[in-house]
């Protein structure tokens, strides 16, 4: 399975999430470097966290204008799996693959702490393996991660089924502690947390397992067995 | 800011001729203490530098330790403290950034972060306060942006900086020993800068940090851009890895004064460079500028004709500026010219190579009657003392502040912040432990043994990991060396850094010194912060949750030591007493014993017993894992003392040890083997921190209210208007 891994100035988290895929799930990961297209053969894509742009202007605004989103859109339409971790997510949102914005968190500040998700939504391509309601141990590390849409879009959101992660609790103030949410088509998620940082028991203070499902997901999605 | 009028004499005498205003201006920057270490440098010798990991490279900025399988470790500690002090921001953020570029001139890449950071009293004074919560986000913001985790350090609040920040930033960096860059140039290599413009920020920035803080000079402070480092480190480790790099030098304190004449004596090179060529952030900058600006973000990379093609490709990828500025010739000369016309033209020796100063010492007044004692009225409630102090700026959980750093990215933190020393994992398999200790209120009373005594805690730290200390960062941040008094300090602490080195054959592998930290209150108290690197071949140690029903015995003896404890200053508002001293025999024992029963597994966990004593120390492991305890003071190893003595005195050389009891008999194998001092002093049990003496109570604290007090404390503090 080849997953993309898209690279634009200033993302940090292009490293740790080549090497999950590539040595913790022995997939084929490649990075995308930002001002070239999208090699055709992929079959997922990932855009991973860090500060694209150094946030100027706006956290993922910068990054959602580039020309490389414009491959991204196209094969979104195709229904290929994408995943926006953190800064990623925020790029989707400011590229409107996904709806809402991310916002300042309540603190002001930037927040580093480990968090549980809980699933939402079983049926994307990143959450097939998940019972409902799941909890998932996982860090965030965002200054920019309070998830907002008007009454409208939120309705419209639980309509669909399109939240995919909530927190178990307030941690940001994030609209309904969203954490998560995907499209109408359900093959674009994104998410603040970051689950590359969870996956592997060294690091992971807690439970390890439930992170590995986002990973295993995609390949159950891809109809490999790993 | 220009050269005492003796040094410009001595400029005149060696190179024969009145020196031009740009050689002035190359020199006074070069020769400024900050640049030269004129003060210390003879004196630093003295520290032991060698040692079977550690690797010796001309012109490297940061120590390179050898971790074995093929990979290397660099390590680097320096400050910011006068750019702090007058813009916390940016001060604190271009520290950050600083450091970073030391570590990635040996080719490496930047793994981590630690930093000190030391402000006045936060609880009554608003500029304290205003500066510490800068200094704060300008840390966050810079290392975050950066992907670079903060994975540790300390903060600590005092008097003596008041209207003053230190701000001390810690940087490990991890790659392959074949990947190196072994610094070397010849005849007609160019020499490149790369990275952000030179504009007029930090103009004169290294003479600015080698005088008192007296007035506030914001140009001399330089302006941070995380995005354009985090574009260089890229770019530069693509560079190293296509082996386009002849050598490399960071652009920090004296500008390119400084990278020029340093970079081209320590290859035993001349430089001819054309400020012409430099890319300015302005158009009509003066070539005197250009040549002192501290402007952030830039490296100076020595390479050839062949190789700069693809160097400006992998710059063009990046979307950086690098501008060819001058080759390398044989004459040993600095030679800058602006276009055709020469402006410097002056020996790299001599502007490299300040003359080195011996000044004198002479012990300072205030130490002559400051380590008697004196006796402290009784408490009358001893769960209030503990209380307040563990709602205290100094002892409160510090998760305000490390809860604002990106510390998990990097995808290497074992253990995170919050804990003793914190453990990144390397690519071989083996771990590494980082911990950087100060303890100013000690140094104070007793300079030789408080600097010993931070060597040791930090050594304390590591060993609480499983790791055994391979390498030491000292940063020694004293006020003015013109005062016999303050100089006496500072020899004194180096002299007892040295003596622990030696005999614990931990080698010194990078560090800083830092003068002139004085205001118009005076001079800060002694400074010295060190960091310990420890490395663990196997695993390390992994915390587990202490439950009901364990049992823990403390390592190492207590002793009357309350002098520049929390307890004494903050309770009793008494400076004096006699300072912790360390027993070198019995702190070796101690930590070989420490690290044989981790990696026996023998334990849940280790931690090390330090500010506020043991009765801060044991709430910490029951604030942290929700339990309570029952602790019997008199079963406390060490002589008879005092209860107040036993719980607040800050000796040193003391471990916690928390374990299941089914592993006691083999612990104590370990520890009788070793001969050391303990005793099984208590288990965890209940919801309340109860002490005991002879059976009579004297502390029962609720551990929920004692958890809240010190998880909000410091945050309380900062936003409290």
């Amino acid at each position: 399975m080849n997953v993309g891994v898209v690279v634009f100035p200033g993302s940090n988290c292009d490293r740790d999430m080549f090497h999950v895929l590539s040595d913790v799930f022995n997939l084929n990961a490649q990075y995308c470097w930002h001002d070239k297209p999208l090699p055709d053969n992929l079959d997922a894509v990932i855009l991973p966290g860090g500060f694209s742009y150094g946030d100027r202007l706006r956290a993922g605004v910068i990054a959602a204008n580039s020309p490389i989103i414009q491959d991204v859109k196209k094969i979104a339409q195709k229904g290929l799996p994408i995943l926006g971790v953190c800064n990623g997510f925020q790029i989707l949102v400011e590229s409107g693959l996904l709806p809402g914005v991310l916002l300042k968190n309540d603190s002001l500040n930037f927040m580093c702490e480990w968090t549980n998700l809980i699933v939402e939504n079983n049926k994307t391509p990143f959450t097939n393996q998940f019972e409902l309601n799941q909890k998932i141990p996982i860090p965030i590390a965002n200054g920019e991660g309070r998830y907002y849409v008007d009454d409208e879009t939120l309705n419209k959101l639980e309509e669909k089924n399109q939240i995919v992660f909530k927190y178990d609790q307030v941690v940001n103030g994030s609209l309904n502690q969203i954490a998560g949410v995907c499209n109408e088509d359900g093959n674009v998620v994104g998410m603040m947390p970051h689950p590359e940082r969870a996956v592997e028991s060294e690091i992971n203070p807690q439970d390890n397992k439930p992170s590995t499902l986002i990973f295993e997901s995609l390949l159950k999605k891809a109809g490999i067995e790993n | 800011m220009s050269l005492e009028s003796r040094e410009l004499e001595e400029l005149k005498t060696k190179i024969g001729r009145d020196p031009t205003s740009t050689e002035l201006q190359i020199v006074a920057a070069e020769w400024s203490e900050h640049c030269s270490y004129k003060s210390s440098k003879k004196h630093l010798k003295m520290l032991p530098m060698d040692g079977p990991l550690v690797i010796n490279e001309k012109g490297y900025d940061s120590g390179v330790l050898d971790v074995g399988d093929g990979y290397v470790v660099t390590a680097h500690i320096e400050s910011h403290n006068h750019p702090s002090a007058v813009e916390p921001y940016g001060g604190a953020a271009t520290g950050v950034g600083g450091v970073i570029r030391d570590i990635l001139s040996a080719g490496t890449r930047p793994i981590a972060l630690l930093d000190g950071l030391r402000f006045g009293n936060i609880e009554n004074d608003q500029h304290a306060k205003w500066l510490f919560k800068n200094a704060v986000t300008g840390i966050a913001d810079y290392g975050n942006c950066l992907g670079i985790p903060t994975v540790g350090g300390e903060v600590e609040f005092d008097e003596c900086y008041k209207n003053y920040a230190m701000v001390d930033v810690a940087a490990i960096g991890f790659g392959k020993k074949e990947n190196l860059i072994k610094n070397h140039a010849k005849k007609g290599d160019l020499v490149v800068l790369l990275g952000g413009a030179t504009g007029r920020d930090g103009i004169g920035g290294s003479q600015f940090a080698s005088d008192s803080l007296e007035t506030e000079d914001r140009s001399a402070v330089q302006i941070p851009d995380p995005f354009i480092e985090k574009l260089i480190i890229e770019a530069i480790l693509e560079a190293r890895n296509e082996q386009l790099i002849h050598a490399m030098k960071d652009l920090g304190g004296g500008g390119l004064s400084c990278a020029v004449s340093e970079t081209a004596d320590a290859l035993d090179i001349g430089i001819e460079m054309d400020v012409d060529k430099v890319h300015t952030r302005e158009s009509d900058m003066h070539s005197d500028e250009i040549m002192i600006s501290e402007s952030q973000e830039r490296m100076l990379i020595v390479t050839d004709n062949e190789k700069l093609i693809k160097l400006q490709k992998i710059c063009e990828k990046f979307r950086i500026e690098c501008s060819v500025i001058g080759h390398v010739t044989f004459d040993n000369k600095m030679h800058v010219k602006k276009g055709e016309t020469s402006i410097a033209n002056i020996s790299t020796d001599i502007v490299a190579n300040a003359t080195l100063l011996d000044l004198p010492s002479s012990k300072p007044v205030y130490l002559e009657n400051i380590e008697s004692t004196k006796q402290f009225p009784q408490l009358s409630d001893y769960s209030e003392t503990m209380m307040k102090l563990l709602g205290s700026p100094n002892i409160a959980s510090k998760i305000w502040v490390y809860g604002q750093y990106d510390h998990e990215v990097g995808i290497r933190t074992v253990t995170k912040p919050g804990h003793d020393a914190s453990v990144l994992r390397l690519d071989n398999g083996k771990s590494l432990s980082i911990k950087i200790d100060g303890n100013p209120k000690q140094c104070y009373i007793n300079p030789r043994e408080g600097a010993i005594g931070c060597f040791e805690e930090a050594c304390r730290n590591v060993v609480c990991t499983g790791a055994k200390p391979i390498g030491m960062l000292d940063h020694l941040q004293f006020g003015n060396p013109n005062d016999p008094e303050i100089f006496w300090t500072f020899l004194e602490s180096l002299k007892g850094l040295t003596d622990f080195a030696k005999d614990f054959e931990i080698p010194c592998v990078g560090g800083k010194v830092s003068l002139y930290n004085e205001t118009s209150d005076g001079p800060i108290k002694p400074t010295p912060v060190i960091g310990v690197i420890g490395l663990i071949d196997k695993k390390p140690l992994r915390i587990q949750k202490i439950n009901s029903g364990d049992s823990l015995i403390m390592i190492g003896a207590t002793k009357d030591e309350l002098g520049g404890s929390e307890y004494s200053e903050y309770i009793h508002k008494f400076v004096g007493g006699k300072c912790p001293a360390v027993d070198f025999e019995e702190s070796k024992k101690n930590m070989n014993s420490v690290l044989e029963i981790i990696e026996n597994e023998l334990i849940k966990s280790a931690h090390d017993c330090s500010k506020g004593g043991l009765a801060i120390a044991i709430s910490e492991l029951c604030m942290t894992n929700q339990i309570g305890c029952n602790i019997s003071l008199e079963k406390i190893p060490g002589e008879n003392l005092d209860s107040d003595k036993i719980l607040f005195s800050e000796s040193h050389s003391r471990y916690l040890i928390t374990f299941e009891n089914k592993n006691l008999q083999k612990l104590e194998e370990v520890l009788k083997k070793y001969n050391v001092s303990y005793s099984l002093i208590g288990e965890f049990i209940g919801n309340s921190i109860q002490f005991s003496n002879d059976s009579k109570p004297i502390i029962d604290l609720s551990v929920d209210k004692a958890q809240k007090t010190w998880f909000n404390s410091l945050r309380e503090m900062v936003l409290r208007a």
